[in-house]
């Protein structure tokens, strides 16, 4: 099959990749740029583990072709935070217990990072809508939602203190 | 000197030890996407596998043709029976004591089976080439009932004779596996005959499957230059694959190294051998290339390990007054093509014979017969220690059917039942030597935790309004106690494939004075890292934050049975204790020698040995780690390192009290659970935080279990629920907030008295679940009804009950 030359931007980074129209994107980014955050628990778009961000919208990049992805701009969980700088909402799960065998985290944590973009004061009703997205066989969601609400919250704090 | 100075205090707190809600040490790795799951394992040269899965339920294989698969650019092989053959790896043993085919031999048994093995360049081009292998199929009869298999003149095993005993006894019919048979039978008889009351029901608890997030899989890697495999997979028992993988492809132990990475959940789901494990080890050794197989979800629902499926049906005895004669079960086992459920062997039934319960029942008996069927193959613990999961479900209907039986409140049937305090240790009719429990303490707390009184006046009162059409939403009150038995266990008892349940540790102190320490059990999300040295922190004084814990590479970590069945925590933590102890107990002599008094001079004291009745005169562990290494001290060995198999004496025996208050939508069949509290009592707690998240966690598993998911068969066999579309998995909006709250009982026999908790959640929660929606259609009549209790069950046992009109 043809391979196509494919421009993305990953984590700020401008890529160039060769895919065959077939190839999905959560391939791509594990198996090509070696971006082995996002996972794959299904590959039908029900469990959300592959989730990334892409031009500002959660996708599940299980259920995209790398060549429909040509010319967006990608944030993987790599490109959320780093070691020295987590994200608040990396740090959130951690103090919380919002996670157990780790394997939903990226996808959930990502997804989170764009809900309190849409919606930077969420219910615990508009948290657990918001995420349904993506499933957890560990935690029972319950210290997730707490993990969302308190990096919102802090979130919320520190633009308050910023302004 | 034992008194609890400010100073001592910061020293405790500084440990990070036991009873601490210690933060997670695996989180920065996991949240920052650094995990190491098996799929992420990406080798020089590696390959691709794929399976040819059969369509068909029950067939045989007329032939099988690959040549166009072969013939495709970037197919290096594809294996068949016939190429497994000569290694005697067409069949491989499961760890029930039955066999099970690797690759079609012949025929198929169940839908999705694995007929052919396909390795490819890249997992695109293995697709493909599963595409092109042409496989002819002459249909057979299909079984799917477990009652009609044993009256079938279709045999689906024709491998075994028919007249030879199984693994587990004579054998009835060629569809049959086995009878086990605990408890006195005539005795059980002769009670339920001459008593009051009897109560008798049929309870189906239905086929599921553990489906953690990450699916099952493997990459092996054969190095013909130093003849050493190394095998990655998901699997909970690492140790035990290394010796089934010696076994099986005659390679020595000493050459195969079983490296269980970062395992995305795993439920039960991971303690078996598959075919593809198999298949990646022989790929590779053909290829002289590393192999990865990594199955899709639908694989996973398909063909790996189920759980549940056994017909349970019971009879329950009692006096007027509601107090248990007797109790009488016979169950009949689904256990699919092949037995591959994972139990200790002497326990085909795994620990269903705890269907006692928490209750003083004289008298009891209980039969299980394992039937063949075709469908897929397990019987796995799903979150669950061997069937317990069945029995507590199980003993939670037959009491609330009594309690229907005798018009008696279910809440105070169970108290009037419970053993008591002063009856521990307590010997249950079905041979289980209870450890430790407090049962009237912890239902009198949940029962007031709830205000059980107003729930149920608030529920009379629905009753009414209804009746009177004011509403159409009736109430229930979902009761269950439970009592575990967990921590597998005795070696005497207890063993698989006849590798004896102990576990291990190793710890290894640093000159510095941080340490490692290295089990035989493998943490698939339960947080090992973290609480295991929890417990060496408060076993020997140096900071938990000063410890690394590492599981699940055999070359490194002592032999141990696993992670499953709720074990980790009462034979891994025991021998976690018990390694410490010894470290502690050469640190005693080091710390005496530097003080320059008698070993007995001294004592410990937190985080150092100190001179008795001189507590200014010490030595912390750090001096002793250090001194241990730089210190010719006479009759003492250098270093400070210890090592622990523990053969538990007992298993142990958490329990809890769940209460589920559900609202039910009569024309809808829909549930809104108001609320849900958890009391868990699992004898010492390590570490709070975790225990929380393994009880909300074991919830949302019931939670799925009880209302809606469930491995469906059609008549022809065909599996109707093997995508995440049709298996139930709730998310965060269907599952609800749950209250967690607790005792502590210890276990006498533990060296630090824990008990296990993960499972608990799980054995507790469907009975809860459950009993809810029973308990709200009580009033109008119902007695049973099968789970999963999904919107169209609960319509039609509305319908069934003439409550729509
Ligand atoms: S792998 Fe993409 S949604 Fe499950
Ligand atoms: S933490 Fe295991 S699936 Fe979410």
């Amino acid at each position: 099959m043809t391979k196509h030359h494919i421009k993305l931007k990953v984590n700020g980074t401008e890529h160039d990749v060769l895919a065959e129209p077939r190839e999905l994107l959560i391939h791509t980014l594990r198996e090509q740029l070696d971006l082995k955050g996002p996972h794959v628990g299904c590959e039908t778009s029900h469990c959300g583990a592959c989730t990334v961000d892409l031009d500002g919208k959660s996708v599940k990049a299980c259920t995209m072709f790398t060549v429909q992805a040509a010319g967006t701009d990608i944030t993987t969980i790599e490109g959320i935070g780093t070691p020295d700088a987590m994200h608040v909402l990396q740090e959130a799960f951690r103090e919380h217990h919002g996670l157990q065998c780790g394997f939903c985290t990226p996808g959930m944590i990502t997804r989170a990072y764009r809900l309190l973009q849409e919606n930077p004061t969420p219910t615990e009703e508009d948290v657990r809508f918001g995420i349904a997205g993506n499933l957890c066989r560990c935690t029972g969601y319950q210290n997730i939602v707490k993990s969302v609400m308190a990096a919102a919250s802090e979130l919320n704090t520190a633009k308050e203190a910023a302004q | 000197m034992n008194d609890m100075t400010p100073d001592r205090e910061e020293r405790k707190a500084n440990l990070k030890g036991m009873g601490c809600a210690r933060k997670r040490v695996e989180d920065a790795r996991f949240t920052q996407g650094k995990g190491n799951y098996v799929d992420d394992i990406s080798l020089p040269g590696m390959l691709h596998g794929d399976f040819v899965r059969s369509p068909y339920a029950h067939a045989r294989v007329k032939s099988i043709n690959i040549d166009a698969a072969m013939a495709l650019d970037g197919v290096v092989a594809v294996l068949t029976a016939k190429d497994l053959e000569p290694l005697s790896l067409h069949w491989m043993p499961t760890l029930a004591g039955d066999k099970q085919m690797v690759l079609a031999d012949g025929k198929v048994l169940f839908q999705g089976q694995e007929v052919a093995f396909v390795v490819a360049k890249d997992r695109y081009i293995a697709a493909d080439a599963v595409e092109l292998v042409e496989v002819e199929y002459e249909e057979l009869p299909v079984i799917v009932d477990p009652f009609k298999s044993l009256e079938s003149d279709v045999v689906l095993r024709e491998d075994l004779d028919p007249s030879a005993d199984g693994a587990h006894g004579p054998r009835k019919h060629p569809n049959h596996i086995f009878l086990w048979e605990v408890g006195d039978k005539g005795a059980t008889e002769a009670v339920l005959d001459e008593a009051d009351v009897v109560a008798e029901e049929t309870v189906y608890y239905h086929r599921t499957h553990p489906c953690p997030l990450e699916p099952c899989g493997s990459v092996a890697s054969m190095d013909k230059v130093n003849g050493k495999l190394t095998l990655y997979g998901t699997f909970q028992a690492p140790h035990v694959v290394r010796t089934v993988a010696s076994l099986l492809s005659g390679i020595e132990e000493h050459n195969i190294r079983v490296v269980s990475p970062d395992i995305g959940g795993g439920f039960g789901n991971k303690v078996g051998v598959y075919p593809g494990y198999v298949c990646s080890i022989v790929a590779s050794i053909v290829t002289g290339v590393p192999v990865k197989w990594v199955e899709d979800r639908m694989e996973n629902l398909m063909s790996t390990a189920f759980a549940r499926d056994y017909h349970m049906h019971g009879k329950i005895s009692a006096t007027k007054e509601g107090k248990i004669t007797g109790l009488w079960c016979h169950t009949t086992a689904d256990h699919g093509a092949f037995d591959a459920c994972a139990d200790p062997t002497k326990y085909p039934a795994g620990f269903m014979s705890i269907c006692t319960g928490s209750y003083d029942i004289p008298v009891a008996y209980l039969g299980v017969d394992g039937v063949y069927t075709n469908k897929a193959p397990g019987g796995v613990a799903y979150r669950c220690s061997f069937r317990v999961t069945e029995a507590a479900y199980f003993i939670e209907r037959m009491i609330e059917v009594l309690a229907i039986e005798l018009n008696m409140d279910a809440a105070e049937l169970r108290r009037i039942n419970f053993i008591k305090k002063d009856q521990f240790p307590y010997n249950s009719a079905l041979g289980w030597e209870y450890d430790s429990g407090d049962y009237h303490t912890a239902w009198d707390k949940a029962l007031e935790a709830v205000d059980y009184d107003g729930l149920r006046k608030e529920q009379a009162e629905r009753v009414e309004a209804f009746k009177r059409g004011e509403t159409r939403k009736l109430m229930g009150v979902g009761l269950t106690f439970f009592t575990e038995i967990v921590g597998a266990g005795p070696v005497k008892n207890c063993d698989i494939l006849g590798m004896g349940m102990f576990d291990s540790c190793e710890i290894r102190i640093h000159p510095t004075g941080s340490a490692i320490a290295r089990l035989g059990t493998i943490s698939q999300g339960q947080g090992h890292a973290t609480t295991f040295a929890q417990i060496i922190a408060s076993e020997i004084g140096i900071p938990a934050d000063s410890i690394t814990i590492e599981e699940g590479d055999t070359d490194t970590a002592p032999y141990g049975l696993g992670t499953y069945g709720s074990r980790s925590t009462p034979v891994a933590g025991a021998a976690t204790a018990m390694a410490g102890r010894k470290i502690k107990a050469k640190a005693q002599m080091i710390a005496a020698y530097l003080l320059e008094v008698h070993d007995d001079d001294v004592e410990f004291d937190v985080d150092r040995f100190a001179v008795k009745g001189a507590p200014e005169r010490f030595k912390t562990m750090k001096d002793i780690a250090y001194a241990a290494y730089n210190q010719a001290i006479p009759g003492v060995e250098p270093g400070l390192e210890a090592v622990s198999y523990y053969d538990p004496p007992n298993m142990t025996y958490p329990f809890g009290a769940y209460i589920c208050v559900m609202d039910v939508d009569v024309d809808t069949g829909t549930t809104d659970i108001r609320q849900f509290y958890a009391l868990d009592d699992c004898g010492t707690r390590i570490n709070p935080m975790v225990i929380e998240g393994q009880v909300h966690g074991g919830l949302t598993e019931a939670l799925a279990i009880a209302m809606g998911q469930e491995i469906a068969y059609d008549e022809m066999g065909n599996c109707k629920t093997a995508t995440l579309m049709d298996f139930f998995i709730p998310t965060a909006w269907e599952t609800p907030h749950y209250t967690t709250d607790h005792t502590t009982t210890p276990s006498p026999h533990h060296p630090i008295g824990a008990k296990g908790v993960g499972e608990s959640p799980n054995v507790g929660g469907v009975p809860a679940f459950s009993n809810a929606v029973h308990d709200a259609f009580r009033a109008f009549g119902l007695r049973q009804s099968h789970m999963p209790h999904d919107h169209w069950r609960i319509w039609k046992t509305a319908n069934d009950l003439g409550l729509h009109g």
